[in-house]
């Protein structure tokens, strides 16, 4: 097992980042001119960066699968965003979002890298009402702020529940200018299949432009990875339909370390499953959480004179109704991070006081808000969110309480990245979502957007040049090389051989089995005996989906089961790392749940003498991975217990 | 519930287009419109058929992907909903069901009920933005922006761009998707400083790509998933006429000096 160095420079970590930039190589303006750069994905991530990597005048070439960069699933965000602003003068600073952060995400997180991430966030507010985001105002004319979990402080700034689809035209209309100018160049309706290396170093990708079948081959000096969370691999998750874990994948296959695989995200208030033909589940914004309050009924007898619609929940008296997380965590309350919550919640279902028909809900109450703030004042903060829950599940939160319950939502894990957010191919990035830094085993909200914007507007535009500094004589590259040939050949064979393949179901039916047994054995708790049978499972996937999934259509033309068809092919492999990474790492942590290591209080129970690394898994083939760690070095901040009580 | 669909099928951008009749049983009035065509398309699949191709991403209703006419209205009957968050028990068993894609000579059939709505991208590269590079920006709160002024621009800001407006209006005209963001960006004192020259060159570019005239039907509000407003249109006119008129006095007043 190797050690990996993130390179992160020496000192104080409040002063590595002015240290890191002040040191730094820099590129002329005319070199940047002939210095190409190729972005995957549009979301906040890939548009933030793309916009500003074209602003400093390098040649940038940008893709999305999408028919425009504006639809990527950023757009979806609600909540909002953080930055250590102190506006609300309740105490933040860097480094209390920098504390928080690395709490909330169980101390599995990179010091130097969190640490320049909340240093950076206030620059992103400032740069994002400049492009005329529509953030919450008082009536005064300045910002306002919202909670948000796993923190004291008020430092979440927000646009209604649509906070990330305000960011992400905001990112969009500087992608665009950009665009105008000349500067970047978009191919929309992409999917990157793979990556081109030459001489070890990031050269190049191969694209399938998706209205014609066409294999089409784009090089340039670096290629930065945007390409978002893998959350699709549970088939039901709060991803958009055609998310997928793909780019990354094929920079694994080729040689880029993958990182906390099995770190996923289940987020505590999403709308429930209705029933089998359930293509997806739709989130309900964890800001809901500061003024709605989570119960099942105390009494057994309750939830089954609920489900026969014998009652009403409002019927059920206060003395009857478990306000659980209020009685389990009263410090934090209904505000406790993501992982807690989402625990709990399956632990009183599985214990039988689940709501609703199937028995697998919890009630998500807005009585007690609404009588004290006035439905006008709930409206104007959730309204957007109350009308898409009334809209999918026919009934107004204004009168009943909402039920949710957790669903996939997020992943922490991703391409392995140092300092600079480069992977362990040499001139290959990865940012935003789709690498594995800055959240450790859990997620906060409104940190998703923080990290996206921090990687994308103000991290890369400054490591990407220390990189190309020494490019400057490197030639534009030959898409006819031999290296694109090989290439661009594998991915035409791969296209080749999915498609010939014996013909028994369809795509969708494998992508729901591998789902459920990725939510059964390596969803919000995990152990040794089932992890083994999902490896077993998977395998047995597998050889099956090779043998017989059924695509009809052509390979040159437009053809989305064939799209769906790579996509689960790379779900299927990447399930099996997520897998071997959930049994390798004998602790809980987070997002990441070993029921043979918990608290007596049934709490999550980390083993830091063991397990304070990053787990990078190395691809050795098609059924071989090796590991290999980052000891995570903890200078500012004594690891300790999680307590939110 | 057993339901009829008509649906517009069309190989490629180039090929004929016709309407084929297709029968979907069993689907629970608590599916979403499009989990009723993933049923329809798994049992085309495994029946040795041509899936039907249509647009859709994030199924929240916020991504703008979805994009179809149902019972000849865009996005279907409910009022303020995406395709997406459409329900089946908006509709009755035994229903007739017929689905188009979006018809606008702007917006060219890809496949099936697909189309390419990359126009929209050019009118923002036209100037939908503020022209402020990353960094060297003030303090967030240097500027005060009157709540009403900033939830208006919140409003306006909410298109998600998806088009039904183009759709929906029998000119074609992309009015209220520009009326849109010309009023978010107008309404703030971050996008003052060039809303004389966005709305001009917005426009023109609108002009240029084909797409038709407002007539002051409203059929955009009304269809509009969002429900942005068409007093975005009337300030879009406002702004545009008060940046003619300013552009011609600075013409008078160069040439006299």
């Amino acid at each position: 097992m190797t050690r990996l160095n993130a390179r992160a420079p020496e000192g104080p970590v409040a002063e590595k980042w002015t240290a890191y930039k002040a040191g730094c190589k820099l590129v002329n303006p005319n070199n940047k001119r002939k210095l190409d750069i190729i972005v995957v994905g549009t979301g906040l991530a890939g548009a933030s960066a793309a916009a500003s990597l074209g602003q400093l005048g390098y040649n940038v070439k940008v893709f999305c699968y999408q028919d425009t960069p504006r639809r990527a699933h950023s757009i979806a965000a609600q909540g909002g965003i953080n930055a250590a602003k102190n506006y609300q003068n309740d105490g933040d600073s860097a480094y209390r979002l920098f504390y928080d952060t690395i709490k909330g995400g169980d101390y599995r997180a990179r010091e130097a890298n969190v640490y320049r991430l909340a240093e950076v966030s206030n620059q992103i507010i400032d740069l994002c009402v400049a492009q005329g985001v529509p953030f919450a105002r008082e009536y005064g004319g300045l910002l306002t702020n919202r909670s948000f979990g796993g923190a004291q402080v008020s430092r979440t700034f927000y646009a209604r529940g649509q906070t990330g689809q305000q960011l992400l035209l905001g990112a969009y209309g500087a992608l665009s200018r950009q665009i105008a100018a000349g500067n970047v160049t978009l191919y929309n309706r992409r999917d990157v299949l793979d990556m081109v290396l030459v001489d070890g170093k990031a050269r190049g990708i191969i694209a399938r432009n998706l209205v014609t079948g066409e294999i089409e081959r784009h090089a340039a000096h670096a290629v930065v990875l945007a390409n978002g969370g893998y959350g699709n691999v549970f088939f039901l998750s709060t991803n958009a339909m055609g998310s997928n874990v793909t780019p990354a994948w094929s920079a694994y296959k080729k040689g880029a370390m993958f990182a906390n695989p099995s770190f996923t995200q289940i987020h505590p208030t999403c709308i429930p499953v209705h029933g089998d033909a359930q293509s997806k589940l739709t989130l309900m914004s964890e800001s809901l959480r500061n003024d709605g309050r989570i119960w099942v009924p105390a009494k057994l007898k309750d939830v089954e004179r609920l489900r026969n619609k014998e009652v009403k929940p409002s019927d059920i008296p206060e003395s009857d109704r478990d306000y659980y997380l209020e009685r389990r965590y009263p410090a934090f309350g209904n505000l406790v991070p993501r992982d807690v919550a989402s625990r709990a919640a399956k632990e009183r279902c599985d214990a039988g006081f689940g709501v609703g028909t199937t028995g697998v809900a919890v009630y998500l109450d807005f009585a007690d808000a609404i009588k004290r703030k006035g439905h006008d004042t709930i409206d104007s903060l959730y309204g957007n969110l109350f009308q898409m829950y009334q809209q999918i599940v026919a009934e107004s939160p204004y009168e009943t309480p909402m039920m949710i319950y957790p669903a996939v939502h997020y992943t922490m894990g991703g391409l392995w990245v140092d300092y600079e957010l480069m992977t362990t191919i040499p001139g290959l990035y990865a940012i935003g979502e789709c690498n594995f830094s800055d959240h450790g085993a859990n997620r906060l909200g409104a940190s998703a957007l923080m990290q996206g914007l921090a990687d994308g507007y103000f991290v890369l535009p400054y490591t990407i040049g220390n990189y190309l500094a020494a490019e400057i004589h490197t030639p534009r590259f030959d898409p006819a090389s031999s290296e694109f040939n090989t290439a661009a050949q594998a991915v035409t064979d791969r296209l080749k051989s999915i498609k010939n393949t014996g013909a028994k179901e369809s795509v969708d039916h494998f992508h729901r089995r591998l789902g459920k047994i990725m939510w059964e054995y390596c969803g919000m708790a995990r152990n040794e005996a089932g992890l083994n049978e999902a490896l077993y499972l998977i395998a047995e996937l597998r050889g099956e989906y090779a043998r017989g999934v059924k695509i009809p259509g052509g390979v040159n033309e437009y053809n989305p089961e064939l799209e769906k068809a790579c996509r689960v092919a790379d779900f299927i492999d990447l399930g099996e790392l997520m897998v071997r990474d959930a049994l390798q790492r004998s602790e809980s942590c987070g997002g990441h749940f070993r029921e043979e290591y918990q608290t007596s209080e049934g709490e999550a129970l980390r083993n830091d003498d063991e397990f304070a690394f990053v787990g990078a898994w190395e691809y050795k083939g098609r059924d071989a991975a090796q590991l290999h760690r980052e000891e995570l070095q903890f200078k500012e901040i004594k690891l300790s217990q999680r307590s939110y009580k | 519930m057993n339901l009829t669909l008509k649906i517009w099928r069309q190989k490629s951008a180039t090929a004929e287009g016709q309407m084929v009749s297709y029968d979907v049983s069993g689907i629970s009035a608590d599916s979403s419109f499009f989990e009723m065509l993933d049923t329809l398309n798994q049992k085309l699949i495994m029946s040795g058929g041509d899936p039907v191709s249509f647009d859709h991403d994030c199924r929240e209703g916020i991504c703008g992907t979805c994009s179809l006419y149902i019972n000849g209205r865009p996005h279907g009957p409910e009022k303020g909903v995406t395709t997406c968050q459409l329900h089946m028990r908006s509709f009755k068993d035994g229903d007739t069901i017929h689905i188009e894609p979006w018809r606008a000579r702007a917006f060219p059939v890809i496949s099936d009920l697909i189309v390419d709505r990359s126009a929209f991208d050019k009118i923002i590269q036209a100037g939908g933005y503020v022209s402020v590079n990353t960094g060297g920006v003030p303090d967030a709160n240097t500027i005060p922006v009157p709540k009403e002024k900033s939830d208006e621009a919140f409003d306006a800001a909410t298109c998600i761009g998806c088009g039904a407006c183009v759709a929906a209006c029998s000119n074609a005209a992309a009015m209220l998707f520009i009326g849109a963001k010309v009023s978010h960006l107008a309404l703030l004192p971050q996008g003052q400083v060039e809303a004389a020259k966005r709305v001009q060159q917005m426009v023109a570019c609108m002009d240029e790509l084909g797409f038709g005239n407002c007539s002051n039907t409203y059929a955009c509000e009304a269809e509009c998933p969002k429900g942005i407003s068409v007093s975005n249109i009337a300030r879009m006119n406002r702004e545009f006429l008060s940046a003619k008129l300013f552009a011609e006095k600075e013409k008078i007043i160069q040439d006299s000096l």
